[in-house]
């Protein structure tokens, strides 16, 4: 104990970070209509049709990302790894909205920054339709996992998150007014006055006001710093948007009205959402698409109904379970004991298996694969779905 | 009202020693308010409410309705430029001894040390806020640990791991010499919540413990504070925007709007026939099955801000059934106690629900028999 104050904290967030995921902007998009008059999408209104096309915004296909596990020590050596997203696959459609639900720990989080390379990939592609009107169509598909730096900088504008810990990801010595139009004055747009404007309005779009943009994030309540992040990511109106945990923290009336908010924002500018968030409800509520994700790996992929009407992997049905009801007579269920896998150090066979209430003879031997397992396209990867060769 | 708080004057006319109150933290009137360069921001404003020994008590509210500052008030952890300006903050230990107004003790005080040191502790709503980026989690628990138990560091050391394992972290041996920053954001509030319970408080104030945290974890954090809260008689402030986990853990709730507590009831009064129109608007905007894919009933405009607190009733600019010259005008409603034993801050109560009816002082004082056995005790005797 010892460390009450209430105004002030350790500042620990790599600032590149920040500054990397925000070197980005599509509302750059008045920049853009001043150079390309003629592109559809130059005042943020996707094309019509785009909505309905079969191509994917983002294809990722077996992304891994490693940390290595050091020895302690003076010399430290690399001991083994932490595989924090193994082998991930999933296509992204524009317009729509994939949740991300699982576990702390499974890899939400270093999958999103995985995928918008705030983190650099172990392996494996991220296929991403970006915006280019020097491109035949207007689009132009780059591997995100493995382009330069130099490439990948321009993009940045595409591409947008919002954070899970509003605590952190806003520096703490700038007021809100700056920290909001940050990126873009980075990406030179407008003058002091049009930038002011564009904070005055998207303030009020996310329930805050106008005369907070002088105080800076420690006169906020949690809460009100969550909108402060979601702001400064949507002033730039990206197409690609990771929202991580961006709502969980927020009160039930915020909520909604972010969720309204970011439903509304997503059909007026054909927004793609990757939504990682523990809820359950609100993720039933927003998401076209989940993918359930436990220690490192997508266990279970479905079409947002099928998944909560008909949880098919183990995994599903325990985190269902565990979604507290607000009835206080529908007591919540404790159906998922024991611990998260440790994904330094992963249990062989299927990782749930020490948790599973469902395992058998296989299941701590063979690895199950992330395969269909319905006429309706629903993945999963669990022996009792799909039985492994040979038995 | 004189120095007549101070914790020895009272103690003296107290109940034969071992008499424990059923009551465990009793808040009256409490008054935090923030005085800066635009003047007093007034985050707490009159909170009263209290926690019934051994019970779980919820705080519910919107961001920035002061949910936080009352919990940091009740630990004296305000810093300047905010400051308790009223109100009292009526401890009463489980040991027995006697009562301790937190709101008036001196800042170097004994008691104030036995308060933070052991007797109530807080697991705080961000992480980072507890927690040294520069050094291991294991010895900033060893740390704690050691600062109230006599051991020696390796005992300490085996306690720490025992402590992450209990609050569900994988590989604990593993993770006990990592920093916070290698953790992720649902495992550093594991660990937050293990410091708070290395020391067996009496009284655990939560703040928003498991916002960030998934379902399932949820669902372990919170078995472990209700297990905790049954075995021990953990007295407990849980404080969370989250009405499904207020469902879940909770006896009774208190709603809080703008500094102030608008209803307190029982967890099933106010979750299943919510009095008040605001708690009533926030039940409605949970998305639930039947909303997916639709617009949310979003309770309309936003919080106002501190510095400019409507007139009247301070919900009335996004009330449903406010009526002009009646719920605009004058000072905030007072929070009426109603039948059932339950309260509410709203002036169109009986009109909203024809069935409920205002006690009178005397059915009052008859039906809350933790007010009475409070009151009763020269401690709790306290105007200002
Ligand atoms: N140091 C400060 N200076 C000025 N105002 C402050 C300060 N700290 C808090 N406040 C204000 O006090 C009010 C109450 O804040 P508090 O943190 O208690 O809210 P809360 O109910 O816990 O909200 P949340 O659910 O977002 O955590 C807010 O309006 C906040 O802006
Ligand atoms: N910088 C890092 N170094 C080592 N391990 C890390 C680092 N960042 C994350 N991890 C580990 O990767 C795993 C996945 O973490 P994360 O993506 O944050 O999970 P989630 O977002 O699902 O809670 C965890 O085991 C975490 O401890
Ligand atoms: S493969 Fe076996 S252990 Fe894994 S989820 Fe399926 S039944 Fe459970
Ligand atoms: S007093 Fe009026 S405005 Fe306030 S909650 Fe009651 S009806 Fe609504
Ligand atoms: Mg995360
Ligand atoms: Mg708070």
């Amino acid at each position: 104990m010892g460390k009450f104050e209430l105004s002030h904290r350790p500042y620990t967030f790599p600032a590149t970070f920040r500054l990397r995921i925000n070197t980005m902007s599509s509302s750059t998009l008045s920049s853009i209509s001043v150079a390309h008059p003629n592109l559809a999408d130059a005042n943020g209104v996707a094309p019509h049709g785009q909505t309905i096309t079969s191509e994917p915004l983002l294809r990722v296909r077996n992304l891994c990302k490693y940390f290595p596990i050091k020895s302690k020590g003076i010399i430290s050596r690399v001991i083994g790894k932490v595989k924090a997203v193994d082998n991930a696959s999933f296509d992204l459609y524009p317009g729509e909205t994939l949740g991300l639900v699982g576990e702390s720990g499974s890899g939400k989080t270093t999958c999103a920054r995985t995928i918008l390379r705030a983190l650099s990939p172990t392996s494996g592609t991220a296929h991403f339709r970006a915006k280019d009107p020097s491109a035949p169509g207007g689009h132009r598909v780059v591997d995100l996992a493995t382009l330069p730096d130099r490439d990948l900088k321009p993009l940045r504008t595409q591409m947008q998150m919002i954070f899970q810990d509003p605590y952190s990801s806003l520096n703490p010595r700038m007021t809100v007014g700056d920290i909001i139009s940050e990126p873009l004055l980075i990406h030179n747009i407008g003058t002091p006055a049009e930038r002011k404007d564009k904070v005055v309005a998207i303030l009020r779009k996310v329930g805050l006001k106008p005369e907070h943009m002088n105080r800076y994030p420690h006169a906020f309540s949690g809460g009100q710093r969550q909108r402060i992040g979601i702001a400064r990511a949507l002033i730039m109106r990206p197409s690609l948007v990771v929202a991580d945990e961006a709502v969980s923290a927020l009160d039930v009336s915020v909520q909604a009205q972010v969720i309204n908010l970011l439903m509304d924002l997503q059909q007026e500018f054909n927004l793609t959402y990757i939504f990682v968030a523990h809820n359950l409800s609100v993720v039933r509520h927003i998401c076209n698409r989940v993918a359930v994700m436990y220690a490192g790996r997508i266990v279970e992929l479905a079409e947002t109904e099928e998944l909560f009407s008909n949880p098919r992997h183990p995994y599903t049905q325990g985190l269902m379970a565990a979604e507290p009801n607000i009835d206080p007579d529908i007591p919540m269920q404790f159906a998922l004991a024991g611990e998260v896998a440790d994904t330094g150090n992963l249990p062989p066979g299927c990782a749930f298996h020490p948790r599973c209430p469902k395992k058998f003879a296989p299941c701590d031997k063979q690895e199950p694969v992330l395969q269909k397992v319905a006429p309706s396209g629903c993945q999963a990867s669990c022996h009792l779905l799909t039985p492994p060769a040979g038995s | 009202m004189p120095t007549a708080t101070l914790p020895a004057s009272t103690s003296t006319v107290q109940a034969p020693s071992g008499a424990v109150s059923p009551c465990a933290l009793r808040i009256e009137n409490l008054k935090t308010h923030f005085m800066t360069d635009d003047g007093a921001i007034p985050a707490v404003d009159g909170v009263s409410l209290s926690l019934s020994r051994g019970k779980v008590l919820a705080i519910v509210g919107e961001s920035g309705c002061g949910k936080s500052v009352t919990s940091y008030s009740i630990l004296r952890l305000i810093r300047p430029p905010g400051q308790i300006v009223d109100g009292s903050i009526m401890y009463y230990p489980g040991d027995g001894t006697r009562p301790i107004d937190i709101a008036k003790l001196n800042e170097k005080s004994d008691d104030l040390y036995r308060v933070r040191g052991g007797y109530i502790s807080m697991i705080f709503q961000e992480p980072m806020t507890a927690l040294s980026p520069v050094h291991t989690v294991g010895n900033q628990i060893s740390e704690a640990i050691l600062l109230h138990q006599k051991l020696t560091p390796a005992q300490a050391r085996e306690k720490a791991i025992e402590m992450l394992r209990k609050v569900g972290i994988p590989g604990a041996e593993r993770r006990i010499d990592q920093y916070p920053h290698e953790m992720s954001g649902g495992m550093r509030q594991r660990v937050v919540i293990a410091m708070a319970l290395v020391c067996d408080p009496d009284i655990l104030i939560a703040d928003e413990p498991t916002t960030a945290l998934d379902v399932t974890i949820q669902a372990q954090i919170l078995k472990l504070i209700k297990d905790l809260q049954a075995s021990r008689g953990t007295s407990v402030v849980f404080i969370t925007h989250d009405l499904g986990v207020v469902a879940q853990i909770a006896h009774d709730v208190a709603v809080m709007y703008l500094g102030r507590v608008v209803e307190n009831g029982s967890v099933r009064q106010v979750l299943k026939s919510a009095l008040h129109p605001y708690t009533q608007a926030l039940l409605k905007s949970i998305p639930s099955l039947g909303t997916r894919g639709a617009r949310l009933p979003a309770i309309r405009g936003s919080v106002p801000s501190l510095t400019n607190i409507p007139p009247g009733c301070p919900f009335h600019p996004r009330c449903e059934h406010a009526v002009r010259g009646r719920c605009d005008v004058g000072g905030p409603p007072a929070l009426r106690t109603f039948t059932g034993n339950r309260k509410a801050a709203c002036v169109r109560i009986e009109e909203i629900h024809p069935t409920v009816r205002e006690l009178t002082a005397a059915e009052v004082a008859a039906a809350d028999t933790l007010a009475a056995e409070v009151t009763a005790a020269p401690a709790g005797r306290h105007n200002h």
